[in-house]
């Protein structure tokens, strides 16, 4: 019980330090989505127009790689970043930008096979009319990409929750650095193996909070796009 | 828009069209001219006749197995001489004036003219006032008019309605109606399909009656409906089931 009540004690008297590593969490996460969103969001709406020898191949590759495993995914970032790895000259290895990078590996697969579905289930929807509008390859892709655009939010939404949970890759690339690369995740993973259940529970409140606000702005936003753009 | 001067497009020539897909048989050896006179042509018969293939094809839109059409003598229908309208238009997730600015991009037409046109067009198909309105929103009556002004968007020297008024109430297949004469007059060659055979009297210039994806009869309307040459148009016409 005391447990609890030092947990609230900190998120509610503004704890400097619980705040500069929920702070870092959502700029590490929110990026990583951003940046995921911009390669898989197209390349979804690409996959599901464009026909080719293998799509169904890929298709299948694309759902698979939404299951990739965050260590694995850490593992492979860290040998490329590392000073002998063939990124290594970049210094990138235990920074924010290199858990954005694992992250956004991680979560645009999510982002693409979700968009892939979205956007095709649109496209049988529209192809006839747009076809009939003699509409041009790029037109369609942007065009049922903003149609889709409410949808598409929980794919965001998806990769967001991907990000946000995640702590095997960010703990290999990032290190865990205090006030550096320590994030939420990583820092409840830390404080509970030191035993230091306080901080663990507080971020871990912290943490559902915010996920759960997120979603609930996003769904607001969806549910007023709809309701103006029908 | 504006009246058209005669369109080179037409006529629309079948010659032994055939459509096969998934080894059913559309359309069968049809040989048909829709020709350039500016009265609408009206595709009737029952469901699984051929109309909406037909339709389709005369727009381009799907290849023929076997024959060949050509449009004024040529091999193709240029994209911008030709609207289809579907039986079940689909609304982009826009406003009313959204979709018809849609289709004005899409067919080319300079962004400064595009507000101009736009009005123009939703005027012409009643929905002034509901610019703003989610297009999905509009009722099916406003949606099939809306789909009718973005059609028309492409200021098409023919247009295919493929059964505009298929689920419509009669004030609504009405509103329609009264956009079809209007368009026609304005030079537009229109050619629809329907299940409605006062509908067919009404706006028909000339008939095109299919049954199992061949051509029964076609001919003036006028001369169709007093004096229907075959036997299976007089039992359409009398409303019985074709068989």
């Amino acid at each position: 019980m005391s447990t609890d009540v030092s947990a609230f004690q900190l998120v509610f008297t503004g704890d400097p330090a619980l705040f500069a590593i929920v702070r870092l969490s959502l700029i590490v996460s929110l990026s990583a989505v951003f940046f995921a969103a911009l390669i898989g969001i197209p390349a979804g709406a690409m996959l599901a127009l464009v026909r080719f020898p293998g799509r169904e191949g890929v298709i299948v590759f694309l759902n698979a790689l939404m299951g990739l495993p965050p260590v694995v995914v850490g593992l492979a970032i860290f040998l490329t970043l590392s000073r002998s790895g063939p990124l290594g000259q970049w210094g990138l290895l235990f920074t924010p930008q290199a858990m954005v990078i694992a992250q956004t590996i991680l979560v645009a697969p999510i982002i693409a096979a979700l968009a892939r579905q979205t956007v095709e289930d649109l496209w049988v929807e529209y192809r006839d009319e747009l076809a009939a509008m003699n509409v041009g390859a790029g037109r369609r892709i942007a065009t049922l990409i903003w149609d889709a655009r409410f949808s598409l939010v929980t794919a965001l939404l998806a990769g967001f929750g991907r990000a946000a949970a995640e702590v095997g890759a960010i703990i290999i690339v990032g290190g865990n650095i205090d006030g550096f690369t320590r994030t939420m995740t990583t820092a409840i993973a830390l404080e509970t193996s030191k035993g230091d259940l306080p901080l663990a529970v507080g971020l871990g409140v912290v943490l559902i909070t915010i996920v759960i606000l997120i979603n609930a702005l996003a769904w607001a936003a969806r549910r007023a796009g709809e309701h103006y753009a029908g | 828009m504006s009246m058209r001067s005669p369109t080179s497009e037409l006529p629309v020539i079948f010659t032994d069209v055939a459509i096969v897909a998934a080894d059913v048989t559309i359309l069968d050896g049809i040989s048909l001219v829709l020709p350039g006179s500016s009265a609408p042509t009206v595709l009737i018969g029952p469901n699984g006749s051929g109309k909406t293939t037909l339709l389709r094809a005369a727009m381009g839109l799907i290849p023929v197995t076997r024959g060949r059409i050509t449009w004024g003598g040529r091999e193709t229908l240029p994209p911008d001489r030709g609207a289809i309208l579907f039986q079940r238009p689909v609304m982009l997730r826009r406003s009313a004036a959204g979709n018809v600015r849609y289709a004005l991009a899409a067919a080319g037409v300079p962004r400064v003219a595009r507000s101009e046109r736009t009005a123009e067009l939703l005027a012409l198909v009643g929905l002034t006032g509901l610019e703003r309105r989610p297009a999905r929103k509009l009722s099916g009556g406003e949606q099939q008019r809306l789909a009718l002004a973005r059609a028309l968007a492409r200021d098409p020297a023919i247009l295919f309605l493929d059964e505009p008024t298929a689920s419509l109430d009669p004030a609504a297949a009405n509103a329609i109606e009264d956009i079809v004469r209007a368009v026609t007059a304005r030079g537009v060659k229109v050619v629809m399909s329907t299940h409605d055979l006062g509908q067919a009297k009404r706006l028909a210039g000339e008939i095109v009656l299919l049954h199992r994806g061949r051509l029964i009869e076609n001919g003036s309307a006028a001369e169709f409906f007093a004096k229907p040459r075959t036997q299976e148009a007089r039992t359409f016409i009398a409303g019985e089931l074709l068989v």
